[in-house]
């Protein structure tokens, strides 16, 4: 797990070396502060920071292949390494290390860039081929490692973080692709290839490309989440059998994600997710189990009983991080400088402060239970469409609307007191036929957020939903609502936040490795063969998982209600004692010089903040947004800095 | 009367969900819902603020759209509460 960095001449006589590549690898020495690795080719440049995990003497990059014809860098992990390497051997192939990047290069030299599926991994890839002088770059499938490129003046950049590529040469332009910016305000996350900063793109999940002085970039994406088309599943296996099947794939998964040579710890929230994954490392291997969790003040987040039951039950040594309000405030600037994009909740700094303690526990990885909503069916927002469509089938009932009150019982905002307004708020008229039908009224209410918006940006950009719809109206044909519900979810919000605003740049920031097991391909490709009404079970969510621990969990956490993890938003600014920095953010004159906002109009909405009263999801929202936005724009746009220094010292250079 | 209230439930309207529109933006027959003006958890904070304000306590089943969704409805509900308490 690392930081990789680099340069390619794609159109460009000029000669960068190692000076250029010093300078992008050295902001991400959070990913990888054990050493770095360059290699410097003919128009070519690679930097690595490494965080020593697997072969922790031979593992160093940039590694080649026999002949040092293919050159690679690699952030992340190829889990089924041992496997690979032994068909590769017995192909004839030599190793000059024990690591499992080694395999990339030779198993390239095999099969190109089919050499992709066969890999078991969370990776961004890149592989110079000296010969015929192109670049190979690769992300895995689901986004767990982040991967970002720019061209610049013939150059092509790629690196790990945004901060390398700004780092790479002060005259990359650096701003702020309002379009983008609304994006965030509706979706949570940019919906597409683009980033906040204009020129600068993400390569997708599930994609790879080739790079060369003739043919530019071309992207191709190699996988993709295959929910199969509505009536297409075994409707006559038994959610038994499903289960059982499901549980052998993620005993498999738990095993090779525990393959490193340093110590594999957990993050345990005391949900479902996080409590199957630890518990079945601890009834299928012979792992010492580290667990760790956040713990907040307030009930409304806090899920302290819960994991107090599940240490009990799994006897873990366990280590807890709490969070106060005031540590969540004083820490989101830091936290915006590692998510490198704005975002509309404060939700990932406690995990930015969990890492920290993982950190000083002097451990580096960690198993954890993202995902299993998304490709299993958790999430409130699938439930919620699955109470609108009864509801619309029966629309007279005026019982009906009451099941969403049953759904949102853990806000002290319960927004369906009322049938009558439930019914509106939840639009409970629409057909279930529309593309978007589970999603539309979250991002109805995200995007009441744009009120705050400066003129300007109110005028600018094009029609949302029209661009989502061109991106992703071919992968969604056919599927039920409830699969489209689960396809979007899993791309925007797994693919472009929770892994990486909430999940490898909140760990990378203390040199953690998280590794998912409910993300291995074999696990989600298989959750896609569940019928839909097996993955939520009337209005059971995660049916099949549930099946599947039954046997290796206490009742209380199978049987809990979900409690969506979150952090208190506007609170966490507005406490015994306000963040200091706000004034310097959110000031009148620093709101009107990046112009994304309204002065007044934020002005304002800090005057209801400091009042303390009620707060809705629009302000929460809409505040941290502004916020992060502001500091992204400080951070990012006017007044980028790094202090690097005249000599990497500090820091070990392997090559 | 009923010309103060208005002012008054304008004015907490436009401060906490409206911030800087003019207005004009906002009639008092505008539905605070098709508007956009209000969201679902925008609902409970009116309701905070019709009992603080008016010391007038709003029931469950009065959480409706006729009753809260417009400066007008809310007019005619504050007067409504008003009377029966008085």
């Amino acid at each position: 797990m690392c930081g990789i960095a680099g340069y390619f001449s794609i159109a460009s006589e000029s000669t960068l070396g190692r000076y250029v590549l010093e300078k992008m690898i050295y902001p991400v020495t959070h990913r990888g502060p054990d050493g770095l690795g360059f290699y410097v080719g003919d128009g070519v440049g690679f930097a690595h920071a490494r965080l020593s995990i697997v072969d922790l003497e031979g593992g160093w990059q940039p590694i080649h292949n026999e002949d040092k014809r293919l050159w690679v860098v690699f952030n992340g992990e190829i889990f089924n390494y041992i496997e690979l390497r032994r068909e590769l051997e017995e192909l004839g192939h030599r190793f000059y290390t024990n690591s499992d990047t080694e395999v990339i290069v030779h198993l390239y030299e095999e099969e190109k860039e089919k050499c992709l599926d066969k890999l078991n991994g969370q990776f961004a890839i890149a592989l110079y081929d000296s010969h015929e002088e192109t670049l190979f770059l690769a992300r895995d499938r689901m986004g767990i490692r982040p991967f970002f490129y720019t061209i610049h003046k013939g150059v092509f950049y790629f690196a790990s973080e945004v901060k390398s590529l700004f780092a790479s040469d002060k005259a990359i332009p650096r701003e702020i692709d309002s379009s983008v910016l609304k994006e965030i305000f509706t979706f949570w996350t940019p919906c597409g290839s683009e980033t906040v900063f204009r020129g600068i793109h993400q390569l997708e999940p599930g994609c790879c490309a080739n790079v060369s002085c003739n043919g530019g970039i071309q992207i191709r994406e190699y996988w993709d989440i295959p929910f199969g088309a509505a009536g297409s599943h075994n409707e006559r296996r038994n959610a038994n059998s499903y289960a059982e099947e499901l549980r052998e794939l993620l005993v498999d998964s738990v095993r090779l994600r525990l393959r490193a040579d340093v110590p594999v710890g957990a993050y345990l929230s005391g949900g479902l997710d996080s409590s199957a994954i630890t518990s079945l490392v601890r009834h299928y291997t012979d792992n010492p189990l580290k667990t760790f969790s956040v713990t907040f003040d307030d009930s409304v987040y806090d899920e302290q009983a819960e994991q107090a039951e599940m240490v009990r039950y799994l006897a873990t040594d366990h280590h807890v991080e709490h969070c106060t309000y005031e540590k969540i405030g004083q820490t989101f600037p830091d936290v915006i400088w590692h998510t490198e994009t704005p975002i509309l909740r404060t939700a990932p700094t406690p995990l930015y402060l969990l890492s920290s303690l993982v950190q000083r526990k002097n451990y580096k990885v960690v198993l954890t239970g993202e995902g299993a909503d998304e490709i299993l069916g958790g999430y409130d927002i699938f439930k919620e469409a699955k109470i609108r469509a009864f509801i619309k089938r029966n629309a007279d009932s005026h019982i009906r609307p009451l099941l969403l009150k049953r759904l949102y019982p853990y806000l002290a905002l319960s927004p369906t007191k009322s049938a009558e307004y439930a019914r509106k708020f939840f639009d409970t008229d629409a057909s279930e036929d529309e593309l978007f039908y589970a999603h539309l009224p979250r991002w109805r209410t995200t995007r009441g957020t744009e009120i705050f918006f400066s003129d300007r940006l109110k005028e600018e950009g094009r029609n949302l939903l029209e661009k989502l719809e061109e991106k992703y109206a071919g992968k969604l044909e056919g599927l039920d609502y409830f699969s489209r519900a689960q396809y979007l979810e899993s791309k925007l919000l797994l693919g472009n936040y929770l892994l990486s605003s909430q999940g490898d740049r909140m760990a990378m920031a203390h040199s953690i490795e998280g590794r998912f097991p409910f993300l291995d391909h074999r696990v989600v490709e298989y959750a896609c063969t569940i019928p839909p009404e097996l993955r939520m079970k009337v209005l059971n969510e995660k049916n099949i998982l549930k099946k599947a621990m039954v046997t290796l969990l206490p009742p209380k956490i199978v049987q809990r209600k979900k409690q969506p993890y979150m952090a208190p938003d506007i609170l966490s600014f507005f406490g015994a004692k306000e963040a200091d920095y706000l004034d310097f953010y959110l000031a009148s004159r620093a709101v009107r010089d990046a112009g994304f906002f309204n002065p007044k109009a934020v002005g304002r909405l800090v005057d209801k903040c400091r009042k303390k009263s009620r707060q809705g999801f629009r302000e929460n929202m809409a505040f941290v947004g502004i916020l992060s936005t502001q500091i992204i724009y400080e951070k990012f746009v006017r007044n980028f800095q790094i202090d690097f220094p005249q000599r990497l010292d500090n820091i070990k250079i392997i090559s | 009367m009923s010309d103060e209230t208005i002012r008054q439930i304008r004015s907490f309207i436009f401060e906490n969900f409206l911030f800087d529109a003019a207005d004009e933006d906002l009639k008092n027959d505008d539905s605070f819902l098709e508007q956009g003006v209000i969201d679902s958890t925008g609902v409970l904070e009116l309701v905070d603020w019709l009992e603080e304000s008016f010391g007038i306590s709003v029931d469950d089943e009065e959480l409706m759209p006729e009753n809260l969704d417009s400066v007008n409805n809310l007019t005619r509900f504050i007067a409504k509460k008003l009377m029966a308490d008085s």
